[in-house]
C-alpha cells in the first residue's frame, strides 16, 4: 500500500513536471538576464499581473534580504510593469497572455522556470504582496538562513501567510508606489488559525485569519490556505503542486515536528489589502482567473460593498519578527 | 628562529579568507602558525590561501589530509601540523588547536598572559566515557569497541545496521594497555611537553593503528592519549564551541556581538563567514574590560534554550512548524483551564459569581450549538476568534488550543453540558491542564424550570441523560487525566458549599479564603414531583441522585468545617 502510494505520487510528480515542460511555450522571454546568476545565487520566483505600483518596494525588500536576481513571469500586464522590469539589472522576465488558471495559477510556468534556473539554488517564491520574514531577519541577511539550512541538511523552509490589513476601509488611506505597503496594513489577527494535516502529501493545511472570520464563516472548509513553503534548495526533480502550498516528493513538506518539538519557521506577510484591493477584485470576478472559480473574490465584493473593516479589538499591530515569534506563528526552532 | 610562546595549529577547509585574517592576525601579533589546508580544497583556492599569507615569516603550512568529519584524516593533519610547529618553532610552549572558523574574542596578549600564569596547564576537555552526556546517537564507550567502516553522513543506514550487527553478536574490539577512552572537545591548547610526548609516544605506531578506526577519533584520541602524560589537565576547553541537539556546532552571528563580548572567552567558534561586524570588531587589540575568567554561562543559556525549543516546544502551541502527533504534545494545551458541567442550570449568577470570586475569565457554554458563549458575550475574542459556531464546529480542538494559547496567563473558565458539541469531551477527559467539575443530572433543571409539552421534555431529558451518562464514563476511563469532580445533584443541592469552596479553592490557591458570598441556587421546590413525572411516563432520571418526591432538601444548613481535597 505505501509502495502503491509512492508511486501514484511519483507518476503525480512527473506529470506536473511535463506539464510544466509543455507549458513553457507559452512563455516568451522579455529579458533574459539568467547569465548574471552566479553558481550559489538565490533567487526569487514570482507570477504577476498588473502589480507596477507594488514592484519598486517589492524589489528593494528582497534585495535588502539578499536575493541575487529575480526571475519575473508576466501575466499580459498592461500597466507599464513589464517594461519596468525589464530595466532591471538583476530580473529577467517572461511575458504570456496565457490563462493563468490554466497553467495551474502560474505554478506550471514557475515549475518550468525553477527546474531550468534554480536546480542546485536556493529559490524564494513569492508573489508581489508577500513579505518574507525568518528569524533574526532584522540582523542577519537571507544567506546566513540558507547557509544555516544547508548545514542542517534542511531542504525546504516553510512560511505561513499572515493577512496583514488596516484599520478602517482599505481605501481610507492610498498606498503610492515606492511606499512600504506594511505603514498601511500593519494589524493582523493572532490567534485563530487552525490545522488539518493532509495525508496524502504530509503537508498541513492552515486557514483561519481575517479572511475566515470575515468572509468564509458559513464555508469555513472553502477558507483559502495559508500554509506555504516558499523557499527551497530546488532540485529539477521537484514541483510545486498547487501554488507553493504543497511540494513533490512528500518530503519537502515534512516542514513541522510531531514530536513535539519546534522546526524553525517564517511568515509571508501578506499586504493585500491595500485602497489598490477594490479594483483588483473587480478585475479578477471579471476575469475568473482564480481558485475555486473565484470563490474569494466573489465572497469579498460582497462584504465590501458593505463598509468593509477587518479590524476589530483583537487586532495586533505588526512590530517585528520577535513579536509573531513569541505568538506563535513562526518559530526560531533550533537557530540562535 | 625566535618566536612567541604561543602557536596556532589551524585546520582549514572553506572560508579560507576569513581564515587568511585570522592567521594573519595571530601571525602579526608574534604567534606562530601552522595552518592544514583540507586536501578536498581546490587547488586555486588553496594557491590564493598561499599567497595571501606569504609575506608573513612566521606562517607555515603543513602535509595536506583529506578530512571526511568523523574520520582520521582530522587527527593525521593534527599531528604533522603539530610536529612542524613543534620542530620549527622552538620557542613555543602552548599550542593551541583551532579552526578556520575560530575568532579570537579577547586580545591575544591576554591569552598569553593567561598561559604565561598556567605554564605547566593542558587546557583539554577530557571526560571518561561514563562521565559524558553530550555524545551523538548514543555512542560513546562503543565508539572504541566497535567497527565503523561506514561514513555516518552518506550510508547512515548501513552505519546504524552495522552497528547493531556488531551489538547483536557481541563483537568488542580490544582497547590497547594503558588506554582508558577519554572523551571531549576537539579544540584543546596543550604544552610543548605534553604535546611532544603524545607525538614521541614510542608505541605511537601501534595506538595510531587503533585509533584510526575508532569513530570521530578527533573527540577521543588526544582527550585519551593526554591522561597518560600530562600531570596537570585542566578539563575543559578554551574554545568556546556549542553544539545543537544533532552535535554540530552552532554559528556565531552580528547579533551575538554583545553576549560574546560578554562571555570573556579568549576564542570562538563557529563564526559565518559573512558576520563581517563581528571579524571587525574582535580582530583588534583593545583590551576587554577586567582580565576574567571565560565565563559562557549566558551562551549556554542561549543555546540550551535553543535546543529545547527544538526538541520539546512550547506546551499547547499547534503551528505551522510544530503539530505534534497525539499524546507527544508535551502538554495538550497552554495552560490549566476549568470546566464547569450543570454549575449554571443550579446557580442563577454563577459566572458572574465565579469570576468575581476567583479573578478568572468566566466564558458561557463555549460550544453552545447556535454560538461561542465568550466572556461578556463578546462577538470575537482574544487573538480575534469568532464566536461563529460553524468555524468552531469546523476544527473545534483548534479552537480550544488556540484560546488557552491566546489567553496564556489568564485562567479560563468555561460552561460545558450535554447540549453543548461533545467532540471535545474526549480531548478535555485525557488532558491533565482540564480540572472538570460535574453536577450530574442538573440538565434536568432547565427542563423543569421550561414551559414546554412534557412529552418534548421527556424525550430531551431522555437524550441528555445518554450524552451526560457517556461523557461520565469517559472521566471514569483508565485513560482520563483530567483532575475529575462529580456530585449528582442531590448531593450538592444539599450542601453546595462544600463543593463550591474545594473548587475554588482548586482555582485559586492563593487566596485560600473562606466563601462569603455564595450563588443564588434556583428555586426547587417540586423538583422531586417532577422526577417522578419523568419516571412515570417511562423514562427512567438516574444521575441526579437520590430525589425524595415531595421534601425540600434546603432545609439542612451547611456543614461547618473545611473541606479538605483528598486524591
Amino acid at each position: 500500500m505505501k509502495l502503491l502510494s509512492q508511486y501514484v505520487l511519483r507518476l503525480a510528480r512527473k506529470r506536473w513536471l511535463v506539464r510544466a515542460m509543455r507549458k513553457r511555450r507559452e512563455l516568451q522571454p522579455v529579458v533574459d538576464r539568467t547569465n548574471l546568476i552566479s553558481r550559489d545565487g538565490i533567487l526569487l520566483f514570482s507570477t504577476l499581473r498588473n502589480e507596477k505600483i507594488r514592484l519598486p518596494f517589492f524589489l528593494r525588500y528582497y534585495r535588502d534580504l539578499g536575493v541575487n536576481h529575480f526571475l519575473f513571469v508576466d501575466n499580459d500586464s498592461d500597466d507599464g510593469g513589464r517594461e519596468y522590469l525589464a530595466q532591471q539589472p538583476d530580473v529577467s522576465v517572461w511575458t504570456t497572455s496565457a490563462s493563468y488558471k490554466r497553467a495551474r495559477f502560474g505554478a506550471d510556468w514557475l515549475n518550468w522556470l525553477q527546474r531550468k534556473y534554480g536546480h542546485g539554488h536556493w529559490t524564494l517564491v513569492v508573489d508581489a504582496d508577500e513579505f518574507f520574514v525568518y528569524p533574526f531577519c532584522d540582523t542577519r541577511p537571507l544567506r546566513a538562513l540558507t547557509d544555516w539550512l544547508d548545514a542542517s541538511s534542511i531542504k525546504s523552509f516553510s512560511a505561513m501567510l499572515l493577512d496583514m490589513y488596516p484599520k478602517g476601509p482599505f481605501d481610507a488611506q492610498p498606498y503610492s508606489e515606492g511606499q512600504d505597503p506594511l505603514e498601511i496594513a500593519n494589524w493582523f489577527d493572532s490567534g485563530n488559525y487552525v490545522i488539518n494535516r493532509n495525508r496524502k502529501f504530509g503537508n498541513l493545511w492552515i486557514q483561519g485569519g481575517p479572511r475566515m472570520r470575515m468572509f468564509f464563516a458559513d464555508a469555513p472548509e472553502r477558507a483559502p490556505a495559508l500554509n506555504k513553503v516558499p523557499l527551497v534548495k530546488w532540485h529539477r526533480s521537484y514541483a510545486y503542486v498547487s501554488s507553493t502550498h504543497s511540494l513533490l516528493p512528500r518530503g519537502l513538506n515534512q516542514v513541522y515536528d510531531e514530536w513535539g518539538g519546534e522546526k524553525a519557521s517564517g511568515v509571508l506577510l501578506h499586504a493585500k489589502f491595500l485602497d489598490t484591493f477594490g479594483t483588483k477584485a473587480a478585475e479578477e470576478m471579471a476575469r475568473r482567473q482564480h481558485y475555486a472559480n473565484s470563490h474569494e473574490y466573489r465572497a469579498y465584493s460582497q462584504v465590501i460593498g458593505t463598509e468593509p473593516d477587518l479590524w476589530c479589538k483583537w487586532s495586533e499591530k505588526y512590530i517585528n519578527w520577535r513579536q509573531l515569534e513569541i505568538l506563535g506563528l513562526m518559530s526560531k526552532g533550533n537557530w540562535a | 628562529m625566535k618566536s612567541g610562546s604561543l602557536g596556532f595549529v589551524m585546520l582549514c577547509h572553506t572560508a579560507l579568507d576569513r581564515a587568511a585574517q585570522v592567521a594573519r592576525h595571530w601571525a602579526e601579533r608574534d604567534c606562530p602558525v601552522v595552518i592544514h589546508v583540507d586536501k578536498r580544497v581546490g587547488r586555486k583556492a588553496h594557491a590564493r590561501l598561499l599567497k595571501q599569507l606569504e609575506d608573513l615569516g612566521n606562517v607555515r603550512f603543513s602535509r595536506r589530509h583529506s578530512c571526511e568529519w568523523g574520520t582520521w584524516g582530522l587527527i593525521a593533519a593534527t599531528q604533522d601540523a603539530s610536529e612542524v610547529i613543534l620542530a620549527e618553532f622552538p620557542g613555543v610552549r602552548h599550542v593551541y588547536l583551532a579552526s578556520g572558523a575560530c575568532l579570537p574574542l579577547r586580545p591575544v596578549g591576554e591569552l598569553i598572559r593567561y598561559l604565561d600564569a598556567r605554564p605547566r596547564t593542558d587546557f583539554i576537555e577530557s571526560v571518561t566515557t561514563e562521565d559524558v552526556g553530550w555524545t551523538v546517537g548514543g555512542l560513546d564507550v562503543e565508539r572504541f569497541t566497535l567497527r565503523f567502516p561506514f561514513s555516518w553522513r552518506k550510508q547512515r543506514r548501513l552505519f546504524d545496521w552495522y552497528v547493531r550487527v556488531q551489538r547483536r553478536v557481541g563483537f568488542r574490539r580490544k582497547v590497547p594497555a594503558g588506554v582508558v577512552p577519554h572523551l571531549g572537545s576537539q579544540w584543546w591548547c596543550l604544552t610543548r611537553q605534553t604535546l611532544s610526548a603524545i607525538l614521541e609516544n614510542p608505541d605511537r605506531d601501534e595506538i595510531d593503528r587503533y585509533f584510526r578506526r575508532v569513530w570521530i577519533p578527533d573527540e577521543s584520541y588526544f582527550q585519551t592519549l593526554v591522561r597518560q602524560v600530562s600531570p596537570n589537565v585542566e578539563s575543559r576547553s578554551l574554545t568556546l564551541s556549542k553544539f545543537d541537539f544533532q552535535g554540530k556546532p552552532h554559528i556565531f552571528y552580528d547579533d551575538h556581538l554583545q553576549i560574546l563580548r560578554r562571555s570573556d572567552c579568549f576564542v570562538a567558534r563557529k563564526i559565518w563567514p559573512h558576520a563581517d561586524k563581528l571579524y571587525r570588531n574582535f580582530l583588534t587589540d583593545n583590551a576587554s574590560a577586567q582580565a576574567a575568567e571565560p565565563n559562557p554561562g549566558k551562551i549556554d543559556r542561549l543555546f540550551s534554550k535553543a535546543v529545547e525549543r527544538r526538541t520539546k516546544g512550547r506546551a499547547g502551541l499547534y503551528m505551522q512548524s510544530r503539530y505534534p502527533n497525539e499524546n507527544w504534545e508535551n502538554g495538550r494545551t497552554a495552560a490549566p483551564y476549568a470546566v464547569f458541567e450543570g454549575f449554571t442550570d443550579v446557580f442563577e449568577n454563577f459566572e458572574v459569581w465565579l469570576g468575581k470570586t476567583t479573578g478568572t475569565r468566566v466564558h458561557g457554554h463555549l460550544f453552545a450549538p447556535d454560538r461561542v458563549e465568550f466572556a461578556g458575550r463578546e462577538t470575537v475574542y482574544n487573538g480575534a476568534l469568532s464566536d461563529s459556531a460553524t468555524l468552531r464546529d469546523y476544527t473545534p480542538k483548534g479552537f480550544l488550543t488556540n484560546l488557552l494559547w491566546n489567553t496564556r496567563g489568564e485562567r479560563q473558565c468555561l460552561q460545558f453540558g450535554p447540549g453543548d458539541n461533545q467532540a471535545l469531551a474526549t480531548f478535555m477527559a485525557g488532558d491533565p491542564n482540564a480540572q472538570i467539575s460535574v453536577i450530574s443530572g442538573a440538565w434536568a433543571v432547565p427542563l423543569f424550570h421550561s414551559n414546554r409539552n412534557f412529552s418534548d421534555i421527556r424525550r430531551e431529558a431522555a437524550q441528555l441523560q445518554k450524552i451526560e451518562a457517556e461523557f461520565l464514563a469517559m472521566l471514569r476511563s483508565p485513560w482520563a487525566k483530567a483532575r475529575v469532580r462529580v456530585w449528582t445533584l442531590a448531593e450538592f443541592v444539599e450542601n453546595p458549599m462544600e463543593p463550591l469552596q474545594t473548587v475554588v479553592d482548586e482555582i485559586s490557591p492563593r487566596s485560600m479564603r473562606r466563601l462569603t458570598e455564595v450563588p443564588r441556587l434556583t428555586d426547587l421546590s417540586g423538583f422531586g414531583q417532577f422526577l417522578q413525572n419523568l419516571r412515570n411516563q417511562g423514562m427512567q432520571p438516574v444521575l441526579m441522585g437520590e430525589f425524595p418526591v415531595n421534601d425540600d432538601l434546603r432545609g439542612n444548613p451547611p456543614r461547618r468545617g473545611r473541606p479538605y481535597l483528598v486524591n
